[in-house]
């Protein structure tokens, strides 16, 4: 066990620490190894970068802002209220997060752009026209519909917990509506939110493929993408860039944290009744129906326009687009089906590393009493605060140079380096299935078999995997089609055509002319896989639950 | 456990997949800033009628594709350099990072005008010839009553005011070659002031250059400054858009090289020829490509009403001047993003209130509407100035010399906070004036 606790610790090192080290230190040091803050100077002097650092900051905050506007009514609606839409809330959760944003951004283009279907109908009919995806404002439109439903998801478990008694309590002493809301329901539910709420910022402040599809490039992860690719590895603002980018991703978790520590959140009968769902007025039933299908209509818009454009030849100044045709189809399959086994077998993988390593850290920091165990499980928590563009960057500069064994050549340009940054980066999701299956499997068991005579690893073998197996699947899906998504680190570790996985073949046709169709085209198979993928997912969580309740009743 | 035996299948599959790629004969690996259906067409062809090799294609943007093969240590650089830009290939020879390949085919003509096909030093050749244009969506024009483009100089008409795009030079070596092509056909300062209406003129300032012939023909713009093979690939894939050539354009060839320091070079060379070989020059007549080969005789095979610059239908007036152009290039570029990308939105609040004032006054001649003009079409660096060896020496520096690049970023400010007041004085000038 111990081997194995200092085997995972060793990975984790190479390669997640050891690469963010790298480009700290390369932000810092004046070239002949001494300390220097000389870059970050420089880096304050160009305009552009400037510039570029209020843009992020500006747009990963409004789209917070707007993040919240569209999930607290939606999480509170299912929460508190008797109300049909639940599945369809429940679908609203899921659906944007299947498809990777910049996806979304080429579709959206057509349907909402300058001269896109929207805007079409509102000059025919009221000649005036919204500027929703103009510059900044179409990534904050983009992302705000990809990633509201980490605090929708995040809220709703949070509401979920709340004892019905501190409602009953608030609505005793008079308060009702609006006001019962915000004196207490949302105080109560807040933890959930600011979950949420810092993860979106994280995300937002991070993503490279959105702003790269819509044009946009005063934001800070394009200029280091930019600064890296063109002006050479050596570029020191590049990596500034990367330090600002690890600060304030480190700072929104560090903060949600510390907002959630500071006050006391733990109820006092945590686990008790659910709240009564109440009634919805006749006219609030209608707004509520109406909100909700406002959104779903906006949410799918972008899975619709995928679609489309995939099934068409022309879609140009037009409301829809014109002229069926199955070629684009046919153009994936004789031309990428290489890129479409690279998603498979590299997320494969790199979900079987996570889902290996997740269990064996839960079972290290569960079970066992190796000292300092939970200090892998910090460690994995680096990864899901770390940006993928800081962790691309920090490969190529820390394993440059390094070749691989049997003439296979350089790490950096071969396939392997696809499959250790996906593990790397999706096994905090792994890991907390893990940890949560195991949670549930009653140590009374373990000695059970142990009583009987079996030794550890034939306890872990045929008693602890069969029973955590429900959570260790639920985990590779998760790390599988989360991987599969993934695209600032692809964009940078791809260094040839062959070795590309779906998600970098689906950015490099959206660069030219002819390339629109088919890469909407593999699109919709990127789609289609991680959709099922999901789907399996509930599946086994649904099937799993039985099989597992023998430990998990206490 | 079943989950174990996968494991042991993966990994299984995974050594076998790695001696079969350590075992494959020759890789070709093409740096190219080239779009998918072309390299995609090139591979297949190459491929079939070359069993033994693989091609390998390294889709980078120009910029990225040079500081790639810089970085790669010698033995283990990528065989074929094939981009657009002549300048990248100037880069990369001075830095003798090519090896000499000569011209190619007698068949090939020397010279294309008056631009050289192949390199005079034997380093790189033109595979496919491009002309830049004007791209246009019929539907759009047609939408908000546009009449159609001739002339660059057409586009400065108040008409057009929202309705252009064009990507910055710094962004994309096309847009550089078009900018620097009308700074050369029209003299420096006639050449700005048309260049900065043009800016002033254009909804949006795109960050690629792909930006503008997919932002027209997906009808987000109305007209759009291209390299004609994105103009005629959108037309003859189907788009609703027109491309013309405007007589002040220059035909420069698109070029391919051999990499010093190859793994093999040999193969890398068999590719090169293949592309200029009558069946490697046909496929750029493919629909979804539409490139100029520059192997005369495949204009025969060609669909009606293709251009043709051997042909003398396609009139280029300006005999590019690639020294004069590599001379100034970091200027140039730098100025453009000072005066037109970074001020992208002061400069086309400028130009809409000079339009504004000229419709007030109908053609009355008025003195401060001639001096918010000035304000705003001179360049701020003039004709005397761009001649000064010692502003371009600034410019060339190299990015690990701190003094230079100190003093640059300060004259790169001054000019941005005086292209920023002049807009901001001549918005005041253009309004008041009777």
């Amino acid at each position: 066990m111990v081997a194995i606790a200092i085997a995972i610790a060793t990975f984790l090192i190479v390669f997640l620490i050891g690469p963010i080290l790298t480009v700290i230190y390369t932000a810092f040091s004046d070239g002949s190894g001494g300390f220097t803050l000389a870059h970050f100077s420089a880096f304050s002097e160009i305009s552009l970068m400037r510039e570029s650092f209020a843009n992020s900051l500006f747009v990963a905050g409004m789209t917070v802002l707007f993040a919240t506007l569209i999930a607290v009514p939606l999480a509170y609606l299912t929460m508190r209220f008797q109300f049909r839409g639940a599945v369809l809330i429940q679908t609203l959760g899921v659906l944007p997060l299947i498809m990777p944003a910049f996806v979304g951004a080429a579709a959206m283009q057509l349907i909402f752009g300058r001269s896109g279907a929207v805007n079409l109908i509102l000059n025919e009919n009221f000649g005036f026209g919204l500027p929703i995806m103009e510059g900044l404002n179409g990534v904050i439109f983009v992302e705000t519909l990809h990633y509201f439903p980490f605090i929708l998801l995040n809220l709703s478990a949070s509401l979920a917990a709340i004892d019905s008694s501190m409602e009953e309590a608030g609505q005793n002493l008079g308060a009702s509506g609006w006001r019962l809301f915000r004196k207490v329901v949302f105080p109560l539910a807040l933890p959930g939110y600011i979950a949420g709420a810092s993860l979106v910022f994280i995300k937002v402040f991070d993503d490279l493929g959105t702003p790269l599809v819509l044009n946009v490039t005063n934001m800070l992860a394009p200029q280091a993408y930019l600064r890296v690719t063109s002006i050479g590895i050596e570029d020191p603002i590049g990596y500034v860039i990367c330090v600002i980018l690890v600060i304030f991703s480190i700072g929104a978790m560090g903060g949600a944290w510390w907002f959630v520590k500071r006050r006391d959140y733990a109820l006092v009968s945590r686990g008790g009744a659910q709240a009564p769902k109440r009634q919805l007025t006749s006219w609030q039933t209608t707004l509520a129906y109406g909100w909700i299908i406002g959104v779903l209509m906006l949410v799918l818009s972008p899975h619709i326009g995928i679609l489309l454009m995939s099934f068409f030849k022309v879609w140009s100044f037009s409301i829809l687009p014109e002229q069926f045709t199955l070629a684009h189809y046919a153009t994936v399959f004789s031309d990428s089906k290489q890129m479409i086994w690279n998603t498979l077998l590299y997320c494969g993988l790199a979900a079987v590393i996570d889902v290996l390593i997740g269990a064996a850290i839960a079972y290290i920091v569960l079970r066992t009493s190796i000292p300092g165990r939970q200090l892998l499980d910090h460690l994995v928590t680096v990864a899901l605060a770390m940006p993928g563009l800081v962790l691309g960057i920090g490969y190529l500069r820390a394993f440059r140079g390094i070749e691989l064994p049997f003439g296979a050549g350089a790490l950096t340009a071969s396939w392997f380096i696809f499959v250790i940054a996906y593990s790397v980066r999706r096994l905090p999701y792994a890991l907390r299935s893990c940890m949560a299956a195991l949670t549930q499997v009653h140590p009374a068991l373990e000695e059970a078999a142990e009583n009987l005579g079996a030794g550890r690893w034939q306890t872990i073998r045929r008693i602890v995997i069969p029973l955590m197996m429900g959570g260790i699947l639920a985990g590779f899906v998760t790390s599988f089609i989360t991987a599969a998504a993934e695209i600032s680190e692809t964009i940078l570790l791809t260094s040839r055509e062959s070795l590309a996985p779906m998600s970098y073949g689906i950015y490099l046709y959206f660069q030219s002319i002819a390339g629109r169709g088919p890469g909407a085209a593999l699109s919709v198979i990127a789609i289609t896989l991680v959709a099922l993928g999901t789907y399996i997912t509930h599946r086994i969580a649904a099937t799993a639950t039985p099989h597992q309740s023998i430990g998990a009743n206490r | 456990m079943s989950y174990l035996t996968l494991c042991r299948h993966l990994i299984a599959a995974t050594i076998t997949a790695l001696f079969a790629g350590a075992t494959l004969a020759d890789t070709i690996s093409v740096v190219t800033s080239f779009p998918k259906e072309l390299t995609a067409a090139y591979k297949k062809a190459y491929e079939a009628k070359y069993p033994q090799d693989k091609l390998e294609i390294l889709n980078k943007n120009t910029a990225a594709g040079i500081a790639y093969v810089r970085e790669q240590p010698a033995g283990s650089r990528p065989e074929v350099f094939w981009a657009s830009a002549p300048d990248a290939f100037e880069v990369l020879s001075s830095q003798k990072l090519l090896v000499k390949i000569g011209p190619g085919s007698p068949s090939i003509p020397a010279k294309i005008g008056n631009y050289p096909v192949n390199d005079p030093e034997g380093f790189y050749r033109g595979q496919a010839l491009a002309g830049y244009g004007l791209m246009w969506n019929t539907r759009y024009m047609a939408a908000n009553k546009l009449p159609a483009p001739k002339e660059w100089a057409d586009l400065v008409k108040p008409v057009y005011f929202g309705h252009l795009a064009i990507s910055s030079p710094s962004r994309s070596g096309t847009t550089h070659l078009t900018v620097e092509t009308i700074l050369q056909g029209e003299g420096w300062t006639k050449g700005w002031a048309q260049v900065l209406a043009i800016g002033g003129n254009s909804a949006a300032i795109t960050e690629r250059s792909f930006g503008v012939p997919d932002g027209v023909s997906n009808g987000q713009f109305g007209i759009g400054l291209v390299i004609d093979f994105f103009g005629l690939a959108a037309k003859n894939s189907g788009m609703p858009v027109e491309f013309i050539y405007p007589s002040v354009t220059s035909i420069v060839p698109a070029n391919i090289a051999l990499i010093d320091g190859a793994k093999s070079s040999e193969a890398g060379k068999r590719f090169i020829d293949f592309t200029l070989s009558e069946e490697g020059q046909t496929l750029l007549l493919q629909k979804e490509i539409s490139r100029l080969p520059v192997l005369p005789s495949i204009y025969a095979k060609a669909p009606a009403g293709y251009p043709n610059p051997f042909g003398g239908k396609i009139q280029a007036k300006v005999n590019f001047n690639a020294n004069l152009s590599e001379s100034r290039y970091y200027v140039v570029v730098s100025l453009f993003d000072q005066m037109i990308t970074f001020r992208h939105k002061e400069l086309a609040a400028a130009m809409k209130a000079i339009h504004d004032a000229e419709r007030r006054l109908s053609g009355k001649a008025s003195a401060q509407l001639d001096e918010a003009r000035k304000l705003v079409l001179s360049p701020i660096v003039d004709e005397k100035q761009i001649g000064d060896k010692k502003l371009l020496e600034l410019f060339k520096a190299k990015k690990t010399d701190a003094e230079a690049s100190k003093t640059k970023a300060k004259v790169e400010e001054e000019w941005a906070s005086r292209a920023k007041a002049n807009y901001a004085r001549a918005i005041e000038l253009a309004s008041a004036a009777k």
